[in-house]
């Protein structure tokens, strides 16, 4: 690595990686948009969202924490990572506490996708304030 | 909403390969290239995995 790539490397937002990182998982993209990429924002913003609307259209599953079964609590997790999608579905009461049809399977596969990808782009965003990540 | 088991692979391997390509690469060219490795991955591996299976029940 030359030293102006281990300069970028060192050089850090103004922004606070721990505040682009909850931003992040809280709204899709947010982390991003407040390290001005807002394209990228953007993109990942469609595309969680549009995800995580397919599972619930599709009658997937919407997690809820306490049931005692693991892969349930690993169902849950996964939503969770969705930040306020996931809340706004336990508070409207989007999706079904069970699978009811076979292709609401895939509608519970999309929401924890969902949640999982959001917590990759909030894990990006994080890199890319604290320097972690060039560009 | 219904959908064919295709049409949620292609859904599915569209938004999921833009984040891989967001994520996991820097530079904007880059990403555009990876983003459709990953696309690629996901539909031709599901085919072959449903030829796989097929196989097996055959």
């Amino acid at each position: 690595m030359s030293k102006a790539d281990q300069a970028l490397l060192n050089k850090k937002s103004a922004i606070s990686p721990a505040v682009a990182l909850f931003a992040g998982w809280l709204i899709p993209g947010a982390g991003h948009l407040l390290l001005k990429k807002p394209i990228r924002a953007a993109l990942l913003f469609v595309s969680i969202v549009a995800m995580f609307s397919i599972g619930i259209a599709l009658e997937g599953k919407v997690y809820t924490p306490n049931t005692g079964d693991i892969l349930d609590i690993l169902g849950f997790a996964g939503d969770l990572g969705s930040g306020i999608l996931y809340i706004l579905a336990r508070v409207f009461e989007l999706g079904h506490s069970s699978v009811q049809i076979a292709i609401a399977d895939y509608g519970t596969k999309f929401i924890v996708v969902a949640g999982l990808l959001n917590i990759v782009s909030a894990v990006d965003a994080h890199s890319l304030a604290s320097g972690r990540k060039l560009s | 909403m219904t959908i064919t088991h295709f049409g949620a692979v292609l859904l599915f391997s569209f938004f999921t390969s833009i984040v891989f390509g967001i994520t996991q690469r820097s530079e904007p060219k880059m990403m555009i290239r990876f983003g459709a490795f990953c696309f690629a991955l996901f539909v031709f591996g599901t085919i072959a995995a449903s030829w796989g299976m097929w196989l097996i029940k055959h």
